[in-house]
């Protein structure tokens, strides 16, 4: 599915990926943790193309991803922070989105699950973080693409709204979905995730199950074996 | 690259500032025509006030819509579209947004007062045309700046220093130089220097064709003989197409190299 290959990236002097070599399979969740500047959102940018590498090489779907953008058409994204223009209604943006992608249905049903019919006329600078977080939602889950990539999706949502967006990350899944998902909540990765992917500056430190991972930190719950991974290295 | 051209436009249209420099340019014509009561005097005094005033507007307005529209473009960017589309679409929306505002804020009181009866229609369409040469140039270079400044009050900066340095600074440096070389024959180089400054060279090219070089002396008899002919209006007109061109070239070629 994504295939990366001894990428490297530096912002000036400061070094965030140095040589990650990364095969994701096709079908299933993967979950990419690592500490707060480890390097997950410049991986994931420079799987959509929006960071450009150093050095390296990735793949998508095959096809190398150098000087080409047809094949985001085939990637989901939700970004970490939902960052609009402010001064379009919600409605508005989300009927410019589908301008630009192509034409979909899904988008009232999703409105719908997530209760946003009273903000569709409103201006998009003028929602909550948690609204804006479900706006958010709605334009990546509301296109049917083989690969989806959610950065920190539970910023901002309410109870109900994470349960409703657990459903929608299992119900793409059971489609045989790919899906690429960074979070800080511990608990949130360990209940969605198939396998995870640790970076530690700039480097994968780990790369399995949950489960190997318990194993081979000798710690009982996932929680604590991130955090020994963490001490062991002092990062 | 159609759809994010529409896109920038309609928002840009819906900005408030494009209105209000639709009316300023509007009142400007009107004024200025009720004030001289003579359509070339008219022409004049705007070539003196577009020459400042649009490569200013043209420079603000693409620096602050740049900055504005980051979110936008970020998310853009993350749809199958190529980067060059992206800037390409957002630069023309700029600048064709603001050419408008300045063709029809002008046009409108001019034909009224009947242009279109007069001899000095081809002196009003120079005028005209330079502005927009003059928006495109200034609104590409100010998307220069932007791209390749992340901090917005450098941006903004810089931007205020190349406008201020082509419309005043390098006048002045110009200036100098042909008093410290008065010496040696200089139509030559005064012509050079003229032809690289696109401020310059849009003054100049309407000036003469107003048929006020008497007033130039010496040298303006030389420019005379140039961009008088067919032939300098020409090559004007493709020095102000290359400042253009290079500019949008450097959007292309840095879009396609930077980080969001």
């Amino acid at each position: 599915m994504v295939t990366i290959e001894n990428l490297h990236k530096k912002f000036n002097k400061n070094i965030v990926l140095s040589g990650i070599d990364l095969n994701i399979n096709e079908g299933g969740i993967f979950a990419v943790l690592g500490p707060n500047g480890s390097g997950k959102t410049t991986l994931i940018k420079s799987i959509l193309g929006m960071v450009i590498p150093n050095k390296g090489k990735i793949s998508v779907l095959g096809t190398n991803i150098k000087h080409n953008s047809a094949y985001r058409s085939k990637i989901d994204y939700l970004p970490q922070i939902a960052n609009f223009p402010n001064n379009l209604k919600v409605r508005e943006l989300i009927k410019m989105i589908k301008d630009l992608r192509g034409k979909t249905d899904e988008d009232v049903r999703l409105i719908k699950l997530f209760n946003l019919e009273p903000f569709l006329n409103k201006k998009l600078g003028n929602l909550s973080g948690g609204t804006k977080q479900k706006v958010n939602i709605v334009l990546t889950f509301m296109f049917d693409s083989p690969l989806i990539i959610l950065d920190e999706p539970t910023t901002g949502l309410d109870p109900i709204s994470l349960i409703e967006l657990k459903k929608l990350i299992q119900n793409e899944k059971a489609k045989g979905k790919t899906l690429l998902i960074t979070s800080h909540i511990m608990s949130f990765v360990e209940e969605v995730s198939d396998e995870i992917v640790f970076i530690l500056e700039g480097e994968i430190y780990f790369k399995g199950t949950i489960n190997d991972l318990k194993t081979k930190t000798d710690q009982p719950d996932f929680e604590h074996a991130i955090a020994s991974i963490l001490t062991i290295n002092n990062a | 690259m159609l759809k994010i051209l529409k896109y920038s436009f309609y928002d840009l249209m819906r900005s408030r500032w494009s209105y209000v420099y639709f009316v300023f340019y509007l009142l400007l014509g009107v004024v200025l025509l009720f004030l001289n009561n003579n359509l070339s005097k008219a022409v004049i005094t705007l070539m003196n006030v577009i020459i400042v005033l649009v490569p200013l507007i043209g420079t603000i307005f693409g620096v602050m819509y740049y900055y504005n529209s980051k979110e936008f473009t970020e998310l853009l960017l993350a749809q199958p579209l190529k980067r060059s589309s992206i800037f390409l679409g957002q630069y023309l929306g700029v600048a064709l947004s603001l050419s408008m505002s300045l063709i029809l804020g002008l046009g409108i009181p001019f034909v009224f007062y009947g242009l279109f009866r007069s001899n000095d229609i081809w002196d009003f369409s120079l005028l005209l045309i330079t502005g927009t040469f003059l928006t495109f140039i200034f609104t590409a270079l100010a998307f220069n700046i932007a791209l390749s400044n992340e901090n917005r009050i450098k941006g903004f900066g810089y931007a205020i220093l190349l406008w201020l340095f082509l419309a005043v600074i390098y006048d002045g440096l110009f200036l100098m130089s042909l008093i410290l070389f008065e010496d040696y024959p200089l139509d030559k180089l005064s012509l050079f220097g003229t032809m690289l400054n696109p401020i310059d060279l849009s003054r100049t090219l309407i000036l003469l064709k107003l048929d006020i070089s008497a007033l130039l002396g010496y040298t303006g008899a030389v420019f005379k003989k140039f961009f008088g002919t067919n032939f300098g209006l020409i090559v004007s007109i493709i020095m102000l197409s290359v400042w253009v061109v290079l500019p949008v070239l450097r959007i292309v070629y840095k879009s396609n190299r930077k980080d969001f």
